[in-house]
């Protein structure tokens, strides 16, 4: 038996299966584009499996389409960290639209939660929109990030201010790597803050696609203090998840 | 609703084409959201016909009540004491609206970062579209919020019959002297209004009908505590919302009603959910008609709503006055007893609060509890924070939720609601 779990997030759209012993088999990414079920079933048709859970913010979607059970992706980020680290007491996710904190309890349920869902501050997407202001590729942002020696102060927590802020530090010759040091230290300050807020203690796993970033990793090491685990693919973590629940829904686990 | 109601709301001044946009928002979210829920009571067929003529019949209602003499006060607050309207032969409404109309028109006299409930207020008035504000003799608003209080000083000058009630803040001898004082300035305004004085009879009249109908909201509450839940939390919090539009004798005659038929089903073990469905306690700001946007996202989600710790539902309704007193002023001290109790979060410090909070999510085996705050509520948001540390303290989950009457944030709420009764599981 083959159990899958598919994350419909805002801006990509992940598919891990996982056998009957809840190791992982398939992981498959593709973007979520303007037309999210298509993108899905074009991904479900490249694997095989037996029952499916859908997760992330098109989940709702997804269940209409393919009459699926659904999870939110709070439970599944929580269950996919708790499975990889067990010893972890807390999860951030930080994704393509929001991000979000949670603490576990030690059988890695869902203790407490904290979302940040109104606006892009401090998510991937602010990420994305600074590096192309400052002329970097998404995946050279954090290596040259962490080369600048200093940061410059980045006040502004909105996208659109914090673009123009950008605009004009730029404007004024500062020093780009800098800049985009001060850029990974605002996402970095209002993450850490949420997580001080939610699991005050503990170690903490680190989801979504900015855990990609290594900027944003070392930054927040430092900025908590405590062990930070990254899963080898940080941005399968929801899906991963909703695979793991699907297997211990139908598999008596 | 009828055609020939137009006549009368043209005669009272509401803008019609204005007027028909509201009830068309009004009458479809009744029927997605209340008409399409399952197991319900059927003397729950009584509230759909009242929200159906809520600005036809009723109003018609209230219409011939001043026909024949008696007086119509709209009043914003739970604190107005409809006993005192009643034994000087005046019938009390409520004016709260728990929808965005004329937003922008607002944002003339308010500032943005004034919470939906006061705008929807002032919305209505400008708008023209509420039956019940236009035909009001008197409009009493009262000093609780800041914002609500400075908002009074500006629809003053938009309404030629606003009366203000001024109100403690702290639960002190002063305070109390400061509500008896105020209770009778309210009782001799409303006096003068209608020409009748009120006595010992009809103070006694008044108060044995209020309570009549606190007692059969008890006794709905009651049966909530159930499992199976035998009604909605959607269900009961338009019984809670309508206890401020009906005729008192006929809504606690109707309430009754649906309490012996939910009696029967709490003996049967029928529910509107099934049996272990996770139950969760809303507590926070009052939730006004049409305002059902929270309630509608949690019971969509598979959880129950089994209380409402909220000016709408019992921070409103409960304790009842006591009904010893034989002479006026006894009653205004029985009265003055039972209205200093409520405990609102403009009072310092209000402690009370808290433990009531504690007290409903043990007594309606609650398994979580959801804070209901409205964007920039600063008394009410202010609370959430100690009242979500000490339901942790309990090991009670807690949910903070800042919202406004928009949908927009509707998906994102439904995920964050969906997530706490995964929490619950």
């Amino acid at each position: 038996m083959r159990y899958a779990g598919i994350d419909i997030g805002s801006r990509t759209i992940e598919l891990v299966t996982v056998d009957d012993r809840g190791e992982q088999q398939d992981s498959l990414q593709t973007e979520t584009g303007f037309d999210p079920i298509a993108q899905a079933k074009e991904l479900i048709a490249k694997v095989k499996f037996d029952h499916i859970t859908a997760t992330g913010y098109g989940r709702s979607l997804f269940e209409i389409a393919f009459d699926s059970s659904t999870v939110t992706e709070i439970k599944a980020h929580a269950t996919g960290a708790w499975t990889l680290f067990p010893e972890a007491l807390g999860v951030l996710d930080i994704g393509g639209q929001d991000s979000k904190a949670i603490s576990l309890r030690n059988d890695g349920r869902v203790k407490k939660f904290e979302m940040n869902d109104r606006c892009a501050a401090g998510t991937g997407k602010f990420l994305e929109i600074m590096a192309k202001s400052l002329g970097y590729g998404l995946d050279e942002f954090g290596t040259e990030a962490l080369l600048a020696e200093t940061d410059i102060n980045i006040s502004s927590m909105c996208t659109v201010f914090a673009e123009s802020e950008v605009t004009s530090l730029i404007a004024k010759g500062e020093n780009r790597r800098e800049i985009a040091r001060g850029v990974h230290e605002s996402v970095v300050r209002r993450a850490a803050a949420m997580v001080n807020r939610v699991a005050g203690e503990g170690d903490i796993v680190f989801t979504g696609g900015v855990g990609k970033n290594p900027c944003i990793v070392s930054l927040l090491v430092e900025k908590l203090g405590r062990s930070v685990f990254i899963p080898d693919d940080p941005q399968a973590m929801g899906a991963f998840g909703a695979a793991l629940l699907t297997w211990q829904a139908n598999s008596g686990q | 609703m009828a055609e020939d109601y137009r006549l009368m709301w043209q005669e009272m001044g509401l803008d019609l084409e204005a007027h028909d946009a509201l009830l068309g928002v009004l009458g479809q979210a009744y029927e997605d959201i209340y008409l399409a829920q399952k197991n319900r009571p059927e003397g729950m067929a009584y509230f759909d016909f009242v929200m159906s003529e809520v600005h036809g019949l009723r109003i018609r209602e209230l219409l011939d009540e001043k026909k024949a003499g008696r007086k119509i006060i709209g009043s914003y607050c739970v604190f107005v004491p409809e006993e005192i309207a009643l034994a000087a032969n005046a019938t009390l409404v409520g004016l709260c609206s728990g929808a965005d109309f004329a937003t922008e028109e607002v944002e003339k006299l308010l500032p943005r970062n004034t919470c939906a409930l006061i705008k929807s207020s002032f919305g209505f008035k400008i708008g023209k579209v509420c039956p019940y504000l236009e035909g009001a003799d008197m409009v009493v608003g009262e000093n609780t919020c800041d914002g609500k209080k400075k908002a009074y000083e500006t629809l003053g000058n938009m309404v030629d019959n606003l009366y203000v009630m001024d109100l403690p803040q702290v639960k002190s001898e002063n305070g109390r002297a400061l509500l008896k004082a105020e209770f009778y300035r309210f009782m001799e305004a409303v006096e003068e209004l209608t020409g009748v004085t009120v006595t010992a009879e009809s103070l006694k009249q008044g108060i044995q009908t209020v309570n009549a109908k606190r007692a059969a909201i008890h006794r709905l509450s009651l049966l909530r505590q159930a499992d199976p839940a035998p009604i909605s939390g959607l269900d009961a919090l338009l019984a809670n919302q309508v206890f401020f539009y009906d005729n008192p004798a006929r809504f606690t005659e109707s309430v009754n009603k649906i309490c012996d038929e939910l009696e029967q089903r709490v003996e049967a073990g029928q529910g509107a959910f099934p049996k272990r469905t996770p139950r969760i306690l809303v507590s926070g700001c009052p939730q006004a008609v049409p305002n059902w946007k929270l309630p509608m996202i949690v019971e969509t989600s598979g959880a129950v709503i089994v209380g409402e710790e909220s000016c709408v539902g019992e921070r409103g309704t409960r304790n009842l006055t006591g009904e010893s007193g034989t002479t006026v002023d006894e009653m205004m001290e029985s009265l003055v007893d039972r209205y200093f109790k409520v405990d609102c979060a403009v009072f310092t410090p209000n402690s009370d609060r808290l433990d009531h909070i504690k007290e409903m999510a043990a007594a309606y085996k609650a398994e979580g509890v959801i804070h209901y705050g409205l964007q920039f509520c600063q008394p009410y948001i202010m609370e959430s924070i100690p009242v979500e540390n000490a339901l942790e303290e309990d090991g009670i989950p807690c949910l903070r939720i800042d919202t406004d009457y928009s949908l927009e944030d509707a998906g994102q709420l439904k995920t964050r609601v969906e997530a706490f009764i995964e929490q619950l599981r």
